[in-house]
Protein backbone atom coordinates (compact mmCIF):
# COMPACT_ATOMS: atom_id res chain seq x y z
CA UNK A 1 0.00 0.00 0.00
CA UNK A 2 1.46 3.47 -0.46
CA UNK A 3 1.20 6.15 2.06
CA UNK A 4 -1.96 7.55 0.86
CA UNK A 5 -5.12 5.41 3.18
CA UNK A 6 -7.42 6.56 -0.03
CA UNK A 7 -8.42 3.14 -1.93
CA UNK A 8 -8.67 5.12 -5.01
CA UNK A 9 -6.23 4.10 -8.09
CA UNK A 10 -4.29 6.63 -9.41
CA UNK A 11 -4.30 6.51 -13.42
CA UNK A 12 -1.39 7.91 -15.74
CA UNK A 13 -2.23 7.03 -19.24
CA UNK A 14 0.44 8.66 -21.98
CA UNK A 15 0.14 9.07 -25.41
CA UNK A 16 -2.27 6.38 -25.89
CA UNK A 17 -3.10 5.24 -29.13
CA UNK A 18 -5.28 2.54 -31.10
CA UNK A 19 -5.68 1.16 -34.48
CA UNK A 20 -7.79 -1.62 -35.40
CA UNK A 21 -6.81 -2.89 -38.39
CA UNK A 22 -9.26 -3.71 -41.04
CA UNK A 23 -9.74 -6.18 -43.62
CA UNK A 24 -8.83 -3.27 -46.39
CA UNK A 25 -6.20 -0.83 -46.06
CA UNK A 26 -7.89 1.70 -44.46
CA UNK A 27 -7.00 1.06 -40.71
CA UNK A 28 -9.42 2.84 -38.05
CA UNK A 29 -7.77 5.34 -35.83
CA UNK A 30 -10.03 4.77 -32.71
CA UNK A 31 -7.46 6.46 -30.46
CA UNK A 32 -5.29 9.09 -31.20
CA UNK A 33 -2.11 9.98 -28.77
CA UNK A 34 -4.25 10.14 -25.35
CA UNK A 35 -2.57 11.82 -22.64
CA UNK A 36 -4.90 11.66 -19.27
CA UNK A 37 -3.87 11.51 -15.51
CA UNK A 38 -6.74 10.96 -13.08
CA UNK A 39 -6.42 11.44 -9.53
CA UNK A 40 -7.02 8.70 -6.89
CA UNK A 41 -10.55 8.68 -5.41
CA UNK A 42 -11.88 11.19 -8.80
CA UNK A 43 -14.78 10.43 -9.97
CA UNK A 44 -14.45 10.86 -13.95
CA UNK A 45 -17.21 10.67 -16.82
CA UNK A 46 -16.08 10.06 -20.68
CA UNK A 47 -19.10 11.36 -22.71
CA UNK A 48 -18.94 11.46 -26.20
CA UNK A 49 -20.83 10.28 -29.20
CA UNK A 50 -21.53 6.74 -31.22
CA UNK A 51 -18.06 5.42 -32.29
CA UNK A 52 -15.49 8.09 -30.42
CA UNK A 53 -13.37 5.71 -29.14
CA UNK A 54 -14.72 6.03 -25.12
CA UNK A 55 -15.65 2.34 -24.85
CA UNK A 56 -11.92 1.48 -26.60
CA UNK A 57 -10.38 3.00 -23.79
CA UNK A 58 -12.47 2.05 -21.51
CA UNK A 59 -11.38 -2.10 -23.01
CA UNK A 60 -7.97 -0.70 -23.25
CA UNK A 61 -8.01 0.46 -19.66
CA UNK A 62 -9.50 -3.10 -18.64
CA UNK A 63 -6.26 -4.89 -20.05
CA UNK A 64 -8.96 -6.22 -22.60
CA UNK A 65 -7.87 -4.54 -25.85
CA UNK A 66 -3.47 -4.14 -26.14
CA UNK A 67 -2.72 -0.84 -26.98
CA UNK A 68 -0.93 0.13 -29.84
CA UNK A 69 1.20 2.78 -28.88
CA UNK A 70 1.65 4.51 -25.70
CA UNK A 71 1.36 3.47 -21.73
CA UNK A 72 -1.36 3.00 -19.30
CA UNK A 73 -0.23 2.75 -15.70
CA UNK A 74 -2.62 1.78 -12.35
CA UNK A 75 -0.61 2.83 -9.48
CA UNK A 76 2.30 2.53 -11.30
CA UNK A 77 2.12 -0.63 -12.80
CA UNK A 78 1.82 -1.07 -16.46
CA UNK A 79 -1.44 -2.66 -17.91
CA UNK A 80 -1.28 -5.37 -20.67
CA UNK A 81 -4.06 -7.50 -19.26
CA UNK A 82 -6.42 -6.95 -16.34
CA UNK A 83 -5.18 -5.67 -13.58
CA UNK A 84 -6.27 -7.42 -10.21
CA UNK A 85 -7.02 -3.46 -8.98
CA UNK A 86 -9.61 -2.83 -12.05
CA UNK A 87 -13.36 -3.87 -11.51
CA UNK A 88 -15.86 -3.60 -14.74
CA UNK A 89 -19.47 -2.84 -15.42
CA UNK A 90 -20.61 -3.57 -18.10
CA UNK A 91 -23.89 -1.72 -20.48
CA UNK A 92 -25.69 -4.99 -20.15
CA UNK A 93 -25.71 -6.52 -16.70
CA UNK A 94 -24.20 -10.10 -17.91
CA UNK A 95 -25.44 -12.22 -14.87
CA UNK A 96 -24.80 -15.95 -15.33
CA UNK A 97 -28.23 -16.93 -15.54
CA UNK A 98 -27.63 -20.26 -14.27
CA UNK A 99 -25.86 -18.94 -10.89
CA UNK A 100 -28.21 -17.42 -7.83
CA UNK A 101 -27.13 -13.79 -7.10
CA UNK A 102 -24.76 -14.36 -4.51
CA UNK A 103 -22.92 -16.80 -6.85
CA UNK A 104 -22.79 -14.24 -9.22
CA UNK A 105 -21.41 -11.69 -6.96
CA UNK A 106 -18.53 -14.40 -6.18
CA UNK A 107 -17.73 -14.99 -9.29
CA UNK A 108 -14.48 -12.84 -9.07
CA UNK A 109 -13.84 -14.24 -6.02
CA UNK A 110 -13.49 -17.70 -7.35
CA UNK A 111 -11.71 -16.96 -10.38
CA UNK A 112 -9.07 -15.40 -8.54
CA UNK A 113 -9.06 -18.63 -6.33
CA UNK A 114 -9.79 -16.58 -2.72
CA UNK A 115 -11.46 -18.03 -0.11
CA UNK A 116 -14.87 -17.41 -0.93
CA UNK A 117 -16.60 -17.92 2.13
CA UNK A 118 -14.84 -15.49 3.47
CA UNK A 119 -16.24 -12.73 1.10
CA UNK A 120 -19.85 -14.42 1.46
CA UNK A 121 -21.00 -11.89 4.38
CA UNK A 122 -19.52 -9.07 2.35
CA UNK A 123 -21.48 -9.93 -0.83
CA UNK A 124 -24.55 -9.57 1.59
CA UNK A 125 -23.76 -6.85 2.80
CA UNK A 126 -23.13 -4.79 -0.66
CA UNK A 127 -26.32 -6.76 -1.44
CA UNK A 128 -28.03 -4.49 1.47
CA UNK A 129 -26.40 -1.46 0.32
CA UNK A 130 -28.20 -1.34 -2.94
CA UNK A 131 -31.44 -2.24 -1.57
CA UNK A 132 -31.46 -6.28 -2.36
CA UNK A 133 -31.17 -7.41 0.95
CA UNK A 134 -32.45 -10.86 0.96
CA UNK A 135 -32.07 -11.68 -2.68
CA UNK A 136 -28.84 -13.60 -2.68
CA UNK A 137 -30.89 -17.21 -3.42
CA UNK A 138 -33.19 -15.52 -6.19
CA UNK A 139 -31.89 -15.90 -10.30
CA UNK A 140 -31.29 -13.48 -12.31
CA UNK A 141 -34.39 -14.11 -14.23
CA UNK A 142 -36.26 -13.19 -10.95
CA UNK A 143 -35.14 -9.78 -11.43
CA UNK A 144 -36.08 -6.54 -13.13
CA UNK A 145 -33.43 -4.80 -15.29
CA UNK A 146 -32.19 -2.38 -12.67
CA UNK A 147 -31.97 -5.11 -10.14
CA UNK A 148 -29.42 -7.02 -12.11
CA UNK A 149 -27.43 -3.88 -12.92
CA UNK A 150 -27.33 -3.42 -9.36
CA UNK A 151 -26.17 -6.94 -8.86
CA UNK A 152 -23.34 -6.45 -11.45
CA UNK A 153 -22.51 -3.43 -9.76
CA UNK A 154 -22.01 -5.75 -6.61
CA UNK A 155 -20.07 -7.99 -8.46
CA UNK A 156 -17.77 -5.35 -9.48
CA UNK A 157 -17.38 -4.13 -5.96
CA UNK A 158 -16.35 -7.31 -4.07
CA UNK A 159 -13.14 -6.85 -4.26
CA UNK A 160 -13.11 -3.09 -3.28
CA UNK A 161 -11.39 -2.04 -6.61
CA UNK A 162 -9.24 0.82 -6.90
CA UNK A 163 -10.31 1.58 -9.71
CA UNK A 164 -14.19 1.00 -11.22
CA UNK A 165 -14.71 1.07 -14.80
CA UNK A 166 -18.23 1.66 -15.88
CA UNK A 167 -19.51 1.11 -19.67
CA UNK A 168 -22.59 2.78 -19.97
CA UNK A 169 -24.39 0.77 -17.10
CA UNK A 170 -27.91 2.93 -17.04
CA UNK A 171 -27.91 2.87 -20.79
CA UNK A 172 -30.56 0.39 -20.77
CA UNK A 173 -32.64 1.10 -18.12
CA UNK A 174 -35.95 2.90 -17.92
CA UNK A 175 -35.30 6.66 -17.28
CA UNK A 176 -36.87 6.61 -13.76
CA UNK A 177 -34.57 2.92 -12.45
CA UNK A 178 -31.63 4.95 -14.32
CA UNK A 179 -32.37 8.43 -11.76
CA UNK A 180 -32.51 6.17 -8.95
CA UNK A 181 -29.35 4.19 -10.65
CA UNK A 182 -27.97 7.50 -10.57
CA UNK A 183 -28.39 8.48 -7.00
CA UNK A 184 -27.06 5.19 -5.49
CA UNK A 185 -24.17 5.04 -7.75
CA UNK A 186 -23.28 8.27 -5.70
CA UNK A 187 -23.93 7.50 -2.19
CA UNK A 188 -21.76 4.42 -2.87
CA UNK A 189 -18.88 6.17 -4.47
CA UNK A 190 -18.66 8.99 -1.20
CA UNK A 191 -18.55 6.11 1.16
CA UNK A 192 -15.98 3.81 -0.74
CA UNK A 193 -14.07 6.58 -2.83
CA UNK A 194 -12.60 4.72 -5.43
CA UNK A 195 -11.66 5.54 -8.89
CA UNK A 196 -14.16 5.93 -11.34
CA UNK A 197 -14.08 5.97 -14.87
CA UNK A 198 -17.61 6.49 -16.55
CA UNK A 199 -18.15 6.37 -20.08
CA UNK A 200 -21.85 7.58 -21.14
CA UNK A 201 -23.08 9.24 -24.03
CA UNK A 202 -25.91 11.25 -21.05
CA UNK A 203 -24.16 14.55 -20.94
CA UNK A 204 -26.65 15.10 -17.63
CA UNK A 205 -25.96 12.13 -15.71
CA UNK A 206 -21.92 12.76 -16.57
CA UNK A 207 -22.36 16.42 -15.49
CA UNK A 208 -24.51 15.26 -12.10
CA UNK A 209 -22.11 12.50 -11.42
CA UNK A 210 -18.26 13.26 -12.00
CA UNK A 211 -15.52 15.80 -10.41
CA UNK A 212 -14.28 15.47 -13.81
CA UNK A 213 -15.86 15.20 -17.79
CA UNK A 214 -13.62 14.56 -20.66
CA UNK A 215 -15.54 15.01 -24.40
CA UNK A 216 -14.28 13.49 -26.91
CA UNK A 217 -14.96 13.41 -30.18
CA UNK A 218 -14.67 10.68 -33.22
CA UNK A 219 -12.34 9.85 -35.65
CA UNK A 220 -9.45 10.19 -34.70
CA UNK A 221 -10.75 9.83 -30.91
CA UNK A 222 -9.43 12.53 -28.89
CA UNK A 223 -10.21 14.30 -25.82
CA UNK A 224 -11.58 17.93 -26.75
CA UNK A 225 -12.55 19.08 -23.73
CA UNK A 226 -11.34 17.97 -20.21
CA UNK A 227 -14.37 19.99 -17.88
CA UNK A 228 -13.65 20.19 -14.13
CA UNK A 229 -17.71 20.33 -12.42
CA UNK A 230 -17.12 22.50 -9.09
CA UNK A 231 -20.55 20.91 -7.40
CA UNK A 232 -21.00 20.61 -4.08
CA UNK A 233 -21.48 16.75 -2.73
CA UNK A 234 -23.99 15.37 -1.82
CA UNK A 235 -25.42 16.34 -5.22
CA UNK A 236 -29.36 16.09 -4.89
CA UNK A 237 -31.54 15.54 -7.96
CA UNK A 238 -33.72 18.17 -8.11
CA UNK A 239 -31.50 20.88 -6.29
CA UNK A 240 -28.54 19.95 -8.46
CA UNK A 241 -30.71 20.04 -11.95
CA UNK A 242 -31.60 23.53 -11.11
CA UNK A 243 -28.23 25.03 -10.05
CA UNK A 244 -26.85 27.71 -12.59
CA UNK A 245 -23.52 25.99 -12.57
CA UNK A 246 -24.69 22.51 -13.64
CA UNK A 247 -26.32 23.89 -17.05
CA UNK A 248 -23.40 26.15 -17.32
CA UNK A 249 -21.18 23.30 -17.56
CA UNK A 250 -24.51 21.17 -19.85
CA UNK A 251 -24.12 24.43 -21.90
CA UNK A 252 -20.41 23.92 -22.97
CA UNK A 253 -20.07 20.09 -23.22
CA UNK A 254 -23.27 20.89 -25.91
CA UNK A 255 -21.51 23.67 -27.09
CA UNK A 256 -18.69 21.26 -28.27
CA UNK A 257 -20.92 18.97 -29.98
CA UNK A 258 -22.67 21.86 -31.75
CA UNK A 259 -19.17 22.91 -33.02
CA UNK A 260 -18.46 19.67 -34.19
CA UNK A 261 -21.77 18.96 -36.01
CA UNK A 262 -22.71 16.07 -33.53
CA UNK A 263 -25.83 17.94 -32.22
CA UNK A 264 -27.48 20.54 -34.84
CA UNK A 265 -28.64 23.29 -32.91
CA UNK A 266 -32.06 24.32 -33.67
CA UNK B 1 -14.68 -27.86 -9.00
CA UNK B 2 -16.37 -26.32 -11.91
CA UNK B 3 -19.11 -29.19 -12.71
CA UNK B 4 -19.90 -29.22 -8.46
CA UNK B 5 -20.28 -25.39 -9.13
CA UNK B 6 -22.90 -25.93 -12.00
CA UNK B 7 -24.73 -28.67 -10.41
CA UNK B 8 -25.12 -27.11 -6.94
CA UNK B 9 -26.73 -24.39 -8.95
CA UNK B 10 -29.18 -26.23 -10.22
CA UNK B 11 -30.43 -28.45 -7.34
CA UNK B 12 -30.47 -25.05 -5.21
CA UNK B 13 -32.99 -24.00 -7.82
CA UNK B 14 -34.86 -26.92 -8.33
CA UNK B 15 -35.71 -26.85 -4.64
CA UNK B 16 -36.99 -23.60 -4.23
CA UNK B 17 -39.15 -23.75 -8.15
CA UNK B 18 -40.76 -27.10 -7.04
CA UNK B 19 -43.41 -25.16 -4.98
CA UNK B 20 -44.25 -22.69 -7.34
CA UNK B 21 -44.46 -24.61 -10.13
CA UNK B 22 -46.68 -27.26 -8.87
CA UNK B 23 -49.02 -24.81 -7.38
CA UNK B 24 -49.46 -23.18 -10.64
CA UNK B 25 -49.97 -26.46 -12.50
CA UNK B 26 -52.83 -27.34 -9.87
CA UNK B 27 -54.72 -24.30 -10.56
CA UNK B 28 -54.45 -24.69 -14.87
CA UNK B 29 -57.77 -26.31 -16.74
CA UNK B 30 -58.07 -30.17 -15.68
CA UNK B 31 -58.97 -30.50 -19.88
CA UNK B 32 -55.65 -28.80 -20.64
CA UNK B 33 -53.57 -30.60 -18.24
CA UNK B 34 -54.53 -33.76 -19.18
CA UNK B 35 -54.96 -33.28 -22.81
CA UNK B 36 -52.31 -35.62 -24.14
CA UNK B 37 -53.37 -38.35 -21.97
CA UNK B 38 -56.88 -37.85 -22.88
CA UNK B 39 -56.12 -38.12 -26.53
CA UNK B 40 -53.90 -40.69 -25.89
CA UNK B 41 -57.28 -42.98 -24.58
CA UNK B 42 -59.41 -41.70 -27.07
CA UNK B 43 -57.21 -42.83 -30.03
CA UNK B 44 -56.25 -46.48 -28.57
CA UNK B 45 -59.78 -47.08 -27.79
CA UNK B 46 -60.73 -45.84 -31.26
CA UNK B 47 -58.50 -48.41 -32.20
CA UNK B 48 -59.81 -51.34 -29.84
CA UNK B 49 -62.99 -50.79 -30.97
CA UNK B 50 -62.71 -50.50 -34.41
CA UNK B 51 -60.78 -53.35 -35.71
CA UNK B 52 -62.89 -56.32 -34.22
CA UNK B 53 -66.00 -53.84 -36.21
CA UNK B 54 -63.93 -53.97 -39.50
CA UNK B 55 -63.59 -57.52 -39.23
CA UNK B 56 -59.61 -57.59 -39.77
CA UNK B 57 -57.73 -60.67 -38.22
CA UNK B 58 -55.62 -60.19 -35.64
CA UNK B 59 -53.35 -61.08 -37.56
CA UNK B 60 -53.05 -58.04 -39.78
CA UNK B 61 -53.95 -55.99 -36.74
CA UNK B 62 -54.13 -56.79 -33.21
CA UNK B 63 -55.77 -54.91 -30.96
CA UNK B 64 -54.03 -52.94 -28.13
CA UNK B 65 -55.17 -55.01 -25.40
CA UNK B 66 -54.03 -58.07 -27.52
CA UNK B 67 -50.73 -55.98 -27.01
CA UNK B 68 -50.84 -55.12 -24.17
CA UNK B 69 -51.45 -58.62 -22.79
CA UNK B 70 -48.68 -60.29 -24.86
CA UNK B 71 -46.20 -57.89 -23.63
CA UNK B 72 -46.76 -58.71 -20.23
CA UNK B 73 -47.06 -62.45 -21.04
CA UNK B 74 -43.86 -62.35 -22.80
CA UNK B 75 -42.01 -59.71 -20.85
CA UNK B 76 -39.50 -62.09 -19.74
CA UNK B 77 -38.45 -62.72 -23.68
CA UNK B 78 -38.47 -58.98 -24.72
CA UNK B 79 -36.44 -58.21 -21.51
CA UNK B 80 -33.80 -60.40 -22.56
CA UNK B 81 -33.48 -59.06 -25.85
CA UNK B 82 -34.09 -55.61 -24.67
CA UNK B 83 -30.89 -56.06 -22.75
CA UNK B 84 -28.85 -56.79 -25.73
CA UNK B 85 -30.53 -53.51 -27.68
CA UNK B 86 -29.91 -51.18 -24.80
CA UNK B 87 -26.23 -52.33 -23.98
CA UNK B 88 -25.62 -51.34 -27.99
CA UNK B 89 -27.54 -48.22 -28.01
CA UNK B 90 -25.81 -47.11 -24.86
CA UNK B 91 -22.43 -47.97 -26.07
CA UNK B 92 -23.11 -46.57 -29.11
CA UNK B 93 -24.23 -43.27 -27.80
CA UNK B 94 -21.45 -42.87 -25.47
CA UNK B 95 -18.34 -43.61 -28.05
CA UNK B 96 -20.69 -40.74 -30.00
CA UNK B 97 -19.99 -38.78 -26.93
CA UNK B 98 -16.27 -39.64 -26.28
CA UNK B 99 -15.70 -38.46 -29.80
CA UNK B 100 -18.29 -36.01 -30.33
CA UNK B 101 -17.27 -33.74 -27.59
CA UNK B 102 -13.51 -33.68 -28.24
CA UNK B 103 -14.14 -33.44 -31.22
CA UNK B 104 -16.40 -30.38 -31.00
CA UNK B 105 -13.57 -28.85 -28.74
CA UNK B 106 -11.24 -29.11 -31.15
CA UNK B 107 -13.60 -27.48 -33.64
CA UNK B 108 -14.06 -24.73 -31.80
CA UNK B 109 -10.54 -23.71 -30.35
CA UNK B 110 -9.09 -24.32 -34.14
CA UNK B 111 -10.01 -22.21 -37.03
CA UNK B 112 -7.69 -24.87 -39.36
CA UNK B 113 -9.19 -27.88 -37.35
CA UNK B 114 -12.76 -26.30 -38.50
CA UNK B 115 -11.96 -25.76 -41.81
CA UNK B 116 -10.15 -29.35 -42.57
CA UNK B 117 -12.85 -31.05 -40.59
CA UNK B 118 -16.05 -29.66 -41.10
CA UNK B 119 -16.62 -30.81 -45.25
CA UNK B 120 -15.83 -34.21 -44.27
CA UNK B 121 -18.32 -34.45 -41.67
CA UNK B 122 -21.02 -32.66 -43.64
CA UNK B 123 -19.79 -34.93 -46.24
CA UNK B 124 -20.05 -37.66 -44.12
CA UNK B 125 -24.03 -36.60 -42.98
CA UNK B 126 -25.27 -37.09 -46.41
CA UNK B 127 -23.75 -40.92 -46.58
CA UNK B 128 -27.46 -42.60 -45.13
CA UNK B 129 -26.05 -44.70 -42.24
CA UNK B 130 -28.58 -47.12 -42.56
CA UNK B 131 -27.17 -48.26 -45.93
CA UNK B 132 -23.73 -48.79 -44.14
CA UNK B 133 -25.28 -51.75 -42.07
CA UNK B 134 -24.56 -54.39 -44.08
CA UNK B 135 -20.78 -53.31 -45.08
CA UNK B 136 -20.88 -52.84 -41.08
CA UNK B 137 -21.88 -56.64 -40.94
CA UNK B 138 -19.41 -57.39 -43.82
CA UNK B 139 -16.40 -56.08 -41.52
CA UNK B 140 -17.16 -56.40 -38.17
CA UNK B 141 -19.36 -59.53 -38.33
CA UNK B 142 -22.50 -60.25 -36.62
CA UNK B 143 -21.98 -59.13 -32.83
CA UNK B 144 -22.77 -56.60 -31.38
CA UNK B 145 -19.85 -54.58 -32.66
CA UNK B 146 -21.67 -53.23 -36.03
CA UNK B 147 -24.54 -52.33 -34.08
CA UNK B 148 -22.84 -50.28 -31.82
CA UNK B 149 -20.79 -48.78 -34.53
CA UNK B 150 -23.74 -48.07 -36.20
CA UNK B 151 -25.46 -46.45 -33.19
CA UNK B 152 -22.37 -44.41 -33.09
CA UNK B 153 -22.35 -42.97 -36.28
CA UNK B 154 -25.60 -41.99 -36.14
CA UNK B 155 -25.80 -40.78 -32.84
CA UNK B 156 -21.88 -38.80 -33.15
CA UNK B 157 -23.07 -35.88 -35.85
CA UNK B 158 -26.11 -33.88 -33.73
CA UNK B 159 -23.63 -34.52 -30.77
CA UNK B 160 -20.77 -32.20 -32.50
CA UNK B 161 -23.38 -30.09 -33.91
CA UNK B 162 -25.04 -28.93 -31.36
CA UNK B 163 -21.75 -29.03 -29.04
CA UNK B 164 -20.10 -26.87 -31.87
CA UNK B 165 -23.33 -24.25 -31.72
CA UNK B 166 -23.51 -24.26 -28.11
CA UNK B 167 -20.01 -22.75 -27.85
CA UNK B 168 -20.17 -20.40 -30.26
CA UNK B 169 -23.68 -18.96 -30.10
CA UNK B 170 -22.09 -17.28 -26.21
CA UNK B 171 -22.13 -13.61 -25.64
CA UNK B 172 -18.61 -12.90 -26.64
CA UNK B 173 -18.84 -10.18 -23.54
CA UNK B 174 -19.44 -12.60 -21.13
CA UNK B 175 -15.96 -13.84 -22.07
CA UNK B 176 -14.88 -10.22 -21.61
CA UNK B 177 -16.19 -9.95 -18.07
CA UNK B 178 -14.25 -13.04 -16.70
CA UNK B 179 -11.36 -12.13 -18.35
CA UNK B 180 -11.41 -8.65 -17.11
CA UNK B 181 -11.74 -10.79 -13.16
CA UNK B 182 -8.16 -12.16 -14.79
CA UNK B 183 -9.65 -15.48 -15.95
CA UNK B 184 -7.58 -18.49 -17.50
CA UNK B 185 -8.96 -19.68 -20.90
CA UNK B 186 -9.35 -22.49 -19.13
CA UNK B 187 -11.54 -21.22 -16.18
CA UNK B 188 -13.58 -19.19 -18.80
CA UNK B 189 -14.39 -22.33 -20.37
CA UNK B 190 -15.42 -24.12 -17.25
CA UNK B 191 -17.00 -20.62 -15.49
CA UNK B 192 -18.92 -19.33 -18.96
CA UNK B 193 -18.72 -21.24 -22.04
CA UNK B 194 -19.11 -24.86 -20.61
CA UNK B 195 -22.29 -24.07 -18.75
CA UNK B 196 -23.58 -21.67 -21.04
CA UNK B 197 -23.58 -24.14 -23.65
CA UNK B 198 -24.98 -27.28 -21.79
CA UNK B 199 -28.81 -26.52 -22.58
CA UNK B 200 -27.92 -27.34 -26.89
CA UNK B 201 -25.41 -29.78 -25.68
CA UNK B 202 -28.29 -31.59 -23.74
CA UNK B 203 -30.58 -31.05 -26.71
CA UNK B 204 -28.09 -32.43 -29.23
CA UNK B 205 -27.91 -35.76 -26.78
CA UNK B 206 -31.73 -35.94 -26.61
CA UNK B 207 -31.92 -36.04 -30.82
CA UNK B 208 -28.64 -38.02 -30.66
CA UNK B 209 -29.85 -40.93 -28.05
CA UNK B 210 -33.17 -41.60 -30.23
CA UNK B 211 -31.10 -41.67 -33.28
CA UNK B 212 -28.92 -44.49 -31.56
CA UNK B 213 -31.68 -46.76 -31.09
CA UNK B 214 -32.50 -46.45 -34.63
CA UNK B 215 -28.80 -47.21 -35.18
CA UNK B 216 -28.51 -50.54 -33.17
CA UNK B 217 -32.67 -51.71 -34.43
CA UNK B 218 -30.99 -51.54 -38.10
CA UNK B 219 -27.82 -53.04 -37.29
CA UNK B 220 -30.19 -55.99 -36.10
CA UNK B 221 -32.31 -56.10 -38.97
CA UNK B 222 -29.11 -56.90 -41.30
CA UNK B 223 -27.78 -59.69 -39.09
CA UNK B 224 -28.07 -60.43 -35.35
CA UNK B 225 -28.76 -63.36 -33.41
CA UNK B 226 -29.98 -61.61 -30.35
CA UNK B 227 -31.50 -57.86 -29.54
CA UNK B 228 -35.02 -56.35 -30.06
CA UNK B 229 -34.49 -55.84 -34.30
CA UNK B 230 -33.90 -59.73 -34.42
CA UNK B 231 -36.89 -60.66 -32.57
CA UNK B 232 -38.97 -58.40 -34.35
CA UNK B 233 -37.37 -60.29 -37.41
CA UNK B 234 -38.30 -63.51 -35.90
CA UNK B 235 -42.13 -62.32 -35.46
CA UNK B 236 -42.48 -61.12 -39.02
CA UNK B 237 -41.43 -64.73 -40.08
CA UNK B 238 -44.05 -66.57 -38.38
CA UNK B 239 -46.82 -64.00 -38.85
CA UNK B 240 -46.90 -63.16 -35.41
CA UNK B 241 -48.16 -59.64 -35.61
CA UNK B 242 -49.20 -59.21 -31.97
CA UNK B 243 -45.38 -59.96 -30.82
CA UNK B 244 -44.34 -57.54 -33.90
CA UNK B 245 -46.32 -55.31 -32.48
CA UNK B 246 -44.95 -55.58 -28.72
CA UNK B 247 -41.48 -55.43 -30.16
CA UNK B 248 -42.04 -52.38 -31.49
CA UNK B 249 -43.65 -50.74 -28.33
CA UNK B 250 -40.61 -52.19 -26.43
CA UNK B 251 -38.26 -50.23 -29.14
CA UNK B 252 -40.73 -47.11 -28.84
CA UNK B 253 -40.20 -47.47 -24.87
CA UNK B 254 -36.44 -48.43 -25.18
CA UNK B 255 -36.68 -44.33 -26.55
CA UNK B 256 -38.58 -42.97 -24.27
CA UNK B 257 -36.88 -44.37 -21.29
CA UNK B 258 -33.50 -43.14 -22.27
CA UNK B 259 -34.58 -39.25 -23.58
CA UNK B 260 -35.87 -39.16 -19.68
CA UNK B 261 -33.06 -39.90 -18.40
CA UNK B 262 -30.74 -37.52 -19.97
CA UNK B 263 -33.86 -35.01 -19.52
CA UNK B 264 -33.36 -35.63 -15.37
CA UNK B 265 -29.73 -35.19 -15.96
CA UNK B 266 -30.02 -32.21 -17.45
CA UNK B 267 -32.61 -30.93 -15.14
CA UNK B 268 -30.24 -31.85 -12.18
CA UNK B 269 -26.97 -29.65 -14.18
CA UNK B 270 -28.21 -27.10 -15.98
CA UNK B 271 -30.55 -24.01 -14.65
CA UNK B 272 -33.18 -23.22 -17.23
CA UNK B 273 -33.34 -19.74 -18.49
CA UNK B 274 -36.85 -19.07 -18.37
CA UNK B 275 -37.82 -21.43 -15.84
CA UNK B 276 -38.53 -18.77 -13.00
CA UNK B 277 -40.64 -16.38 -15.83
Amino acid sequence: MSATTQMGAAVDISRLSKVYKTREDDDVLALDKIDLKIEPGSFVAVVGPSGCGKSTLLSLLAGLTPASTGSIAIDGDGVSRPHPKTGVVFQSDLLLYWRTVLDNILLPIEIKKLDVAKYRARAEELLAQVGLEGFGNKYPSELSGGMRQRVAICRALIQEPGLLLMDEPFGALDALTREQMIMDLQSMWLRLRNTVLFITHGIDEAVFLADRVLVMSPRPGRVDLDLKIDLPRPRQWSKTHEDKDYHAYVRQIRAIFEAKGILVAH
Amino acid sequence: MASTDVIGAGQAQKNQGKNMSSKKKSRGPWLERYSALILATVLLGAWQILVPLSGLSEFVLPTPLAIATRIVNELPLLASHAYVTLFEVVAGFAMGVLIGIPLALSIFYSRAFERAIYPILVALQTVPKVALAPLLVLYLGYGWAPKITLAFLISFFPIVISTVVGLQSLDKNLVNLVRSMGASEWQTFFKVRLPAALPNIFGGFKVAVSLAVIGAVIGEYVAAERGLGYLQLQANSLFDTTLNFATVVTISGLGVMLYFIIDTIESRVTYKRDAAK
